[in-house]
C-alpha cells in the first residue's frame, strides 16, 4: 500500500543560513521534480519552495527507502553535506503528512499566521507538478482537498481579517473613521519605508490627491513623482490641514510639527471633518494632545503597534478554531484515503448493487404477497447475478503486473460509481 | 385578533434575541433572521393598528397602551426603512429590543377603550397623530445611533478596539444615517406642528394656546433645529452632533410622556392609564 510522506524544514526548525542554502528557485523545482519522478520509488512528488519553507510531499510504496534517497537527492542537488539539515529536517507519515499540508497551506504554520501569500504559492507549487504530470491520484487529490480546506478556514475563521502590519492597521483604521478611502486628501510629511508603504495602501484604496511635503523640496518632487501626487513647501502645511484628511508624517524633527494650535485653528474652516493622523515618526512628529480636538484622532508608532498586538493574539485565537477544521478534514482523507485498495472498493462497489436490487425488487413485488420458495429462489438469482457482474472487474483490479496504476484504476471505479459519497 | 396581540410582541422578542445573538457571534445570517422577524411583527402589529381604526373610528391612542403600541409600530416601520436604505446592520441591536421592551410595558397596562369623542374624528387630528409618531420614531432611532457613535468614537480615542469597536460601522456611516434620522424627524415634527395647530384652530378657534405640551413641543422643535441649524452653518458633526441627538431625544421623551405624567393639559387622554 502506498504512502504518503511529506520532508521539510521551515522557519522554526531551521535558520535562514540553512533554509537558503536548500531553497529551491522556479527552475530547480522543474529540475528536481523530474529526477524525483524518475525515481521508481516515488510514484508521485510535489514540492514547495519559499523564502520561510522547503516541503517535498511524496506517495512512495517502500517509505524508508523513499525517505533516505530523497535526502540524498537533496544534499547532492544543493551540494550540501546531509548532516548540515537533517536535524532541521522533519518528516511525516499519512494523516501527519496530510495534516501538515492542510496547516501549511491555511496559513495556521506561517510566520504571520493568516498571511494569504502561502496558499498561491502552494498553488503555483501544485501547477507546476502538474504541469510535469509528477502528482497522481492521491496528491492530486489530497491538493484539492488542500485548497478546499484552505478557502474554508479563511471565510469561516477571521484568521485573515485583522491588520498584521503597521500600514495596513493604518488603513483599516481609517476606514473606521471615513467609511471609505475613497477621494480623501492625502497629506504625507517627511519619508520612509513604512510611511510611503501606508501611502500605496492608501492609493490602492483609492484616495484621492497625495501632497508630499519635505523639508528639502527637491525628495518632495521626487516622492510626489512616485506617487501620482503633488509637492508641497514644508511651510504650507499649516494651510494644508484646512483640506487635507489623512496626514502620515515620518520626520525625523525632534520637536512637534503640528501642534494643537495647528490644527485646532482649521477645525472650523474644515467644518469639523474629521482629521486622521498617522505618526510613524520616533520621535513623533505630531502633538498627542491633538488627538483630543473634535473629531481628530491621531495614532502614533505605539498605538498602531498596540492595535497589531492585539490582532495577532486575535488571529491566534482564530487559528484554534482552524485546527478543528483540519482535524476534520484528515479524517475525511483518511476515509477516502483507505477507500482506496482493491478489497474496500469491491465491497463498496458489492453493496451498491445490493442496495439497488433490494429496492428493485421490493418495487415488483410491493402489492403481491411472494410465497416463501419464490422469495428463495429471486435471492439467489440476484446473489449470482451480483457475483457474476463483479467477477471480471475484480479479476482485473487484483491483477498483478499492474502495480503503478492500481490506485488510477481505483480511483476511476469510484468516481464512476459514486462509492465516495 | 387576540393571537395577533400576542404574536406581535414575540415576534419581536424572537427578533431581538436574532440581533442580540448576532451582536456576540457575528454570523450574518443571525442578522437576517432578525431582520425578517421584525417585519413579520411590524405586518402583525399594521393588522392591530388597521382593525384598531376600522373598529372604533379613530387612530388607536386613547390610553397609555395604545399609545405605547402605536410608538412601537413607528419606531418598527421607521427602522425597517432605514435598515433597507442604509443597510447599518448593528441599529438592529438598538432597535428591536426597544420596541420589544415598549410592547411588553403596553401589554401590562390596562385597556379601557375610551369614549369616542367627535374631536378624535379628523383628517387633521389622523394626520397629526401619524406624522408625529413616525418623527418621534425617526428621533428615536437617532439617539440610538448617536449612542453607538460615541461608542465608536471613545474606543477610536482611547485606542481600546474592543468588543464594540469591531462590531459598530464607521463613524462616517453612523453620523450621516444620524443626520437622515434627524432631518426625517424634524421634517414630520414640523408637519406634525403644523397640522396639529390647524386642528386646533378648527376645534378650539386658536392656532396656540400655552398649553404645557404645545410649549414643550415648541421646545423640542426649537432644539432640533438649533441642532440643524448648527451642522448647515458651522459643521458640527460627530460627537456633537451625537449628543444633541441624545439629549433632544430626552427632551422629547418628556414632551411625549412628562408633560401628561407631571404637568397637564389637553393630551391627557393619550398617556390614560
Amino acid at each position: 500500500m502506498s504512502e504518503i510522506v511529506l520532508l521539510g524544514i521551515n522557519h522554526k526548525t531551521a535558520p535562514v543560513e540553512i533554509r537558503e542554502c536548500i531553497a529551491f528557485s522556479q527552475d530547480d523545482s522543474v529540475r528536481a521534480l523530474q529526477t524525483l519522478h524518475r525515481n521508481p520509488l516515488i510514484d508521485e512528488v510535489v514540492l514547495f519552495s519559499t523564502c520561510n519553507r522547503v516541503e517535498v510531499l511524496l506517495v512512495s510504496k517502500n517509505k524508508s527507502q523513499a525517505i533516505s534517497e530523497t535526502k540524498q537527492f537533496i544534499a547532492d542537488f544543493n551540494k550540501i553535506p546531509i548532516e548540515q539539515f537533517e536535524k532541521a529536517l522533519y518528516i511525516h507519515v499519512n494523516d501527519e503528512a496530510v495534516r501538515h499540508v492542510f496547516r501549511v497551506a491555511s496559513s495556521l504554520d506561517s510566520m504571520v499566521v493568516g498571511e494569504p501569500q502561502i496558499l498561491g504559492q502552494v498553488k503555483e507549487a501544485y501547477r507546476t507538478a502538474t504541469t510535469l504530470k509528477t502528482s497522481g491520484v492521491i496528491l492530486n487529490r489530497l491538493l484539492h482537498r488542500t485548497f478546499f480546506v484552505a478557502k474554508r478556514i479563511r471565510s469561516e475563521t477571521g484568521i485573515g481579517d485583522r491588520a498584521v502590519s503597521i500600514s495596513y492597521a493604518a488603513v483599516q483604521l481609517g476606514k473606521k473613521i471615513f467609511g471609505t478611502l475613497e477621494e480623501k486628501k492625502v497629506l504625507l510629511i517627511g519619508a520612509g519605508e513604512m510611511a510611503e508603504l501606508a501611502v500605496e495602501h492608501l492609493i490602492r484604496n483609492k484616495v484621492g490627491n497625495i501632497l508630499v511635503a519635505n523639508r528639502t523640496f527637491a525628495n518632495a518632487v521626487e516622492l510626489a513623482k512616485q506617487f501620482n501626487g503633488k509637492a508641497i513647501r514644508f511651510e504650507e502645511i499649516g494651510d494644508c490641514l484646512t483640506f487635507a484628511d489623512i496626514i502620515i508624517s515620518s520626520t525625523g524633527a525632534t520637536d512637534f510639527i503640528i501642534t494643537r494650535e495647528d490644527v485646532k485653528r482649521v477645525i472650523r474652516s474644515r467644518r469639523t471633518r474629521p482629521i486622521f493622523f498617522i505618526d510613524i515618526a520616533v520621535p513623533r512628529d505630531i502633538d498627542p494632545e491633538v488627538n483630543w480636538l473634535t473629531n481628530t484622532y491621531v495614532y502614533d508608532i505605539d498605538d498602531l503597534k498596540g492595535v497589531i498586538d492585539e490582532n495577532i493574539e486575535d488571529r491566534q485565537r482564530e487559528a484554534i478554531k482552524g485546527e478543528r477544521i483540519v482535524d476534520e478534514a484528515v479524517i475525511r482523507f483518511r476515509e477516502w484515503y483507505d477507500g482506496l485498495d482493491v478489497v474496500p472498493t469491491i465491497i463498496a462497489l458489492r453493496k451498491k448493487m445490493e442496495t439497488i436490487l433490494e429496492a428493485e425488487i421490493k418495487k415488483t413485488f410491493q402489492n403481491n404477497k411472494m410465497i416463501e420458495p419464490e422469495a428463495n429462489a429471486l435471492q439467489k438469482m440476484t446473489d449470482s447475478i451480483i457475483n457474476k457482474v463483479l467477477h471480471d472487474p475484480t479479476v482485473f483490479l487484483k491483477k498483478n503486473g499492474m502495480r503503478d496504476h492500481t490506485t488510477l484504476y481505483i480511483d476511476i471505479v469510484r468516481k464512476l460509481f459514486k462509492l465516495d459519497e | 385578533m387576540e393571537s395577533l396581540n400576542a404574536l406581535t410582541p414575540f415576534l419581536y422578542m424572537l427578533s431581538s434575541a436574532g440581533y442580540l445573538t448576532y451582536l456576540f457571534l457575528q454570523k450574518s445570517y443571525l442578522q437576517r433572521i432578525g431582520y425578517v422577524l421584525l417585519f413579520a411583527g411590524f405586518m402583525c402589529h399594521t393588522a392591530i393598528i388597521v382593525s384598531g381604526f376600522v373598529e372604533s373610528g379613530h387612530v388607536p391612542v386613547g390610553n397609555l397602551r395604545q399609545t405605547l403600541c402605536m410608538a412601537a409600530w413607528a419606531v418598527a416601520g421607521v427602522f425597517l426603512l432605514i435598515q433597507y436604505r442604509f443597510n447599518i446592520k448593528i441599529l438592529g441591536i438598538y432597535a428591536a429590543p426597544f420596541i420589544a421592551l415598549m410592547m411588553l410595558i403596553a401589554a401590562q397596562l390596562p385597556d379601557e377603550p375610551s369614549q369616542t369623542q367627535t374631536i378624535f374624528k379628523s383628517f387633521w387630528l389622523i394626520s397629526h397623530v401619524v406624522v408625529i409618531f413616525i418623527g418621534e420614531a425617526a428621533f428615536a432611532l437617532a439617539c440610538g445611533i448617536g449612542l453607538f457613535y460615541l461608542l465608536q468614537e471613545n474606543a477610536l480615542k482611547t485606542k481600546r478596539h474592543r468588543f464594540f469597536f469591531r462590531r459598530l460601522p464607521s463613524l462616517d456611516l453612523l453620523d450621516s444615517v444620524g443626520y437622515v434620522c434627524i432631518v426625517v424627524g424634524f421634517t414630520m415634527l414640523t408637519l406634525g406642528l403644523i397640522t396639529g395647530f390647524v386642528y386646533a384652530k378648527s376645534i378650539w378657534g386658536r392656532f396656540w394656546s400655552w398649553d404645557p405640551k404645545e410649549v414643550w413641543s415648541g421646545i423640542t422643535w426649537l432644539f432640533y433645529a438649533a441642532l440643524l441649524h448648527e451642522r448647515l452653518t458651522v459643521g458640527w458633526r460627530g460627537r456633537r452632533s451625537a449628543i444633541m441627538a441624545i439629549i433632544g431625544f430626552g427632551v422629547l421623551l418628556f414632551t411625549f410622556l412628562g408633560v401628561n405624567l407631571f404637568l397637564e393639559g389637553h393630551h391627557k387622554d393619550f398617556t390614560k392609564l
